[in-house]
C-alpha cells in the first residue's frame, strides 16, 4: 500500500473520529450540567442518584461501558439492534461517560463562586434564573475552562476506544491495515492524525481562555 | 420638625444559629431622610440585624415591615410557638426594590465592566431603558469621582473606587434606604476617607441610610441617631450627643476603646 492510499484511508477513519469527538462533546457539555444540578440538589433522592451515576461512570472503564451499552439491548431485553446500532452505541456511553466528569467539573466551579455573588444578585432584585446565566455562569466557565480542555484532549484519544466494538474510525482502520500489511507505519500516521487534531484543540481552548482573560 | 413617613420598621425581631440567640427583642424604626448608625463589638448582632432587615436571612420572630408592608409577620403555630412568616415571593420582590445593600467586600460583578455593574441591574430587574440606565450611571459616576472608570473592569480599580462603584450600583435602583455593613472596614485608612466622604454627601441630599460601622467619629458625625448593640440586644440608643455622653458604662468603654 502506497502512503498515498494510507493516509486517504486513515482520513476517512479520522472523519468518524471527529464525529464521535463532536457528538460526544454536544450531548455530554449539557448533560453534564443535568447531572451536577442533580448532585448539588437539595432532594436527597435526587442528590443520590447523580452521585451513584458519577461514581460509577467513573469507577468503571469506559470500555466496559461501550461493550455494556452495546449488549445490553440484545441480553437484558433480547432486542435486535443490528450493525446500525454500532455507532449510536459508541456515542451513548461516550456521552453518558464524560457527562460524569463534566458534573464534577461544573460543581466544583459552582460551589468555588463566592456567596457574596449570590447575596450582590439577590439584593439588586435579580431572578434565580438572571443570577445563575447573567452572574455566576459566565463566571464558572472561566473557572473550569481548564479543566475542560484537559477533559477534551482526553477525549480526543478516548475516541479510538470505538475499536472494542468495530466501528470503523481511524484507529480500528489503522490497525486493520497494520496488520493487513505488517507494518507499523499505519499506526505511526495515526498517532499524527490524533497529535495534529489535539494541537488544534488546545489551540481553540487557549484561545477560549484568552477571551475569558479579560477580566480577573 | 415635622414627622417623616416611616420607611422601616422592625419589632421585637428574633433570631437564633443553631440554638444560640444572635438577636433578642429587637425593635427599631427609621424615618424618612434618617441616617442610623448601629455600632456595637464583633459578634453584638449588628451584620446579622442588616442581613435579616434586608432578607438574605431568615428571622425566627418578630416583624419586618418596609413603607407599611409586611415583609414577615409573627404568628403562632398549633403548638403556641412563634414563628415568622414571610411574604410572597412576588411581594418580596416587591419590598426587596425598597432598599439597597453596600456590603464590606464589595460583591461587584467581575466579569462586568464598572458600567454594566451599574446599568444591568435596573435594565434586566426593573425593566429600565438602556439610555435611561446609561443616564443614571454616568450622573452617579459623575457623582462619585468615578466618571473616567466606565469602561474599567473592578479587578483594575482600588478598594475605595470599587465601593463608591458598588454605592452606585445600589443608588442606580433608586432605593428608598440604602443599608451599609461596614462598607470601610475592607479598606485602609486612605481608601477609607473617600468612601465616607460620599456617604457623608449622600446624607446631605437626605437619603435614609442605616450604617453598620466601627468608624466613631464618622458615626457621631453623620448620624441621626446611634444605635448600641451588644449581645445581641439594643443596650442604648440616641442622638450622637446623648451617646457621647452616655452614663451607660459599657458604651462608654466601647467608645472610648474605638478612640483610643
Amino acid at each position: 500500500m502506497d502512503f498515498f492510499t494510507l493516509v486517504t484511508q486513515l482520513a476517512e477513519g479520522f472523519i468518524l473520529t471527529v464525529e464521535i469527538f463532536v457528538l460526544t462533546l454536544l450531548f455530554s457539555l449539557p448533560l453534564g450540567m443535568i447531572v451536577a444540578f442533580g448532585r448539588m440538589s437539595k432532594n436527597t433522592i435526587i442528590r443520590g442518584i447523580a452521585k451513584a451515576y458519577i461514581s460509577i461512570m467513573r469507577g468503571t472503564p469506559l470500555m466496559l461501558q461501550i461493550i455494556v451499552v452495546y449488549f445490553a439491548p440484545y441480553y437484558v431485553f433480547e432486542l435486535q439492534m443490528g450493525r446500525g446500532y454500532r455507532f449510536p452505541a459508541v456515542i451513548i456511553a461516550f456521552a453518558i461517560n464524560y457527562a460524569a466528569y463534566f458534573a464534577e467539573i461544573y460543581r466544583s466551579g459552582i460551589e468555588s463562586m463566592p456567596v457574596g455573588q449570590y447575596e450582590a444578585a439577590e439584593i439588586l432584585g435579580y431572578s434565580k434564573s438572571q443570577t445563575f446565566f447573567k452572574i455566576i455562569l459566565p463566571q464558572v466557565i472561566k473557572r473550569v475552562l481548564p479543566s475542560i480542555t484537559n477533559e477534551t484532549i482526553t477525549l480526543v484519544k478516548d475516541t479510538s476506544m470505538a475499536f472494542t466494538i468495530s466501528v470503523a474510525e481511524m484507529f480500528t482502520i489503522a490497525q486493520e491495515i497494520s496488520a493487513g500489511s505488517t507494518s507499523i507505519m499505519p499506526l505511526m500516521v495515526a498517532g499524527v492524525f490524533y497529535y495534529i487534531f489535539n494541537l488544534i484543540v488546545a489551540t481553540v481552548m487557549e484561545y477560549l481562555e484568552k477571551r475569558f482573560a479579560y477580566y480577573r | 420638625m415635622e414627622r417623616q413617613e416611616i420607611l422601616l420598621e422592625m419589632n421585637h425581631v428574633e433570631k437564633a444559629f443553631d440554638g444560640n440567640g444572635v438577636l433578642e427583642d429587637i425593635s427599631l424604626q427609621v424615618r424618612e431622610g434618617e441616617v442610623v448608625s448601629i455600632i456595637g463589638p464583633s459578634g453584638s448582632g449588628k451584620s446579622t440585624l442588616l442581613r435579616c432587615a434586608t432578607l438574605l436571612e431568615k428571622m425566627d420572630g418578630g416583624e419586618l415591615i418596609y413603607l407599611g408592608k409586611h415583609a414577615c409577620r409573627q404568628e403562632q403555630d398549633k403548638a403556641g410557638n412563634s414563628y415568622c412568616s414571610y411574604a410572597s415571593k412576588a411581594e418580596l420582590r416587591e419590598i426587596r426594590k425598597s432598599f439597597g445593600l453596600v456590603f464590606q467586600n464589595f460583591n461587584l460583578f467581575p466579569h462586568y465592566s464598572v458600567l454594566k455593574n451599574i446599568i444591568d441591574a435596573p435594565m434586566s430587574v426593573d425593566k429600565v431603558s438602556k439610555a435611561e440606565a446609561i443616564a443614571r450611571a454616568e450622573k452617579l459616576l459623575a457623582q462619585l469621582g468615578l466618571e473616567d472608570k466606565a469602561d474599567s473592569y473592578p479587578y483594575q480599580l482600588s478598594g475605595g473606587q470599587q465601593q463608591r462603584v458598588s454605592i452606585a450600583r445600589a443608588l442606580a435602583l433608586q432605593p428608598k434606604i440604602l443599608f451599609f455593613d461596614e462598607p470601610t472596614s475592607a479598606l485602609d485608612p486612605e481608601l477609607t476617607v473617600e468612601v465616607l466622604k460620599v456617604i457623608r454627601q449622600l446624607a446631605k441630599e437626605h437619603m435614609t441610610m442605616i450604617i453598620v460601622t466601627h468608624e466613631m467619629q464618622f458615626a457621631r458625625e453623620v448620624s441621626d441617631r446611634i444605635i448600641f448593640m451588644e449581645q445581641g440586644v439594643i443596650v442604648e440608643q440616641g442622638s450622637p450627643d446623648e451617646i457621647f455622653a452616655t452614663d451607660n458604662h459599657r458604651v462608654r468603654e466601647f467608645i472610648g476603646k474605638m478612640n483610643a
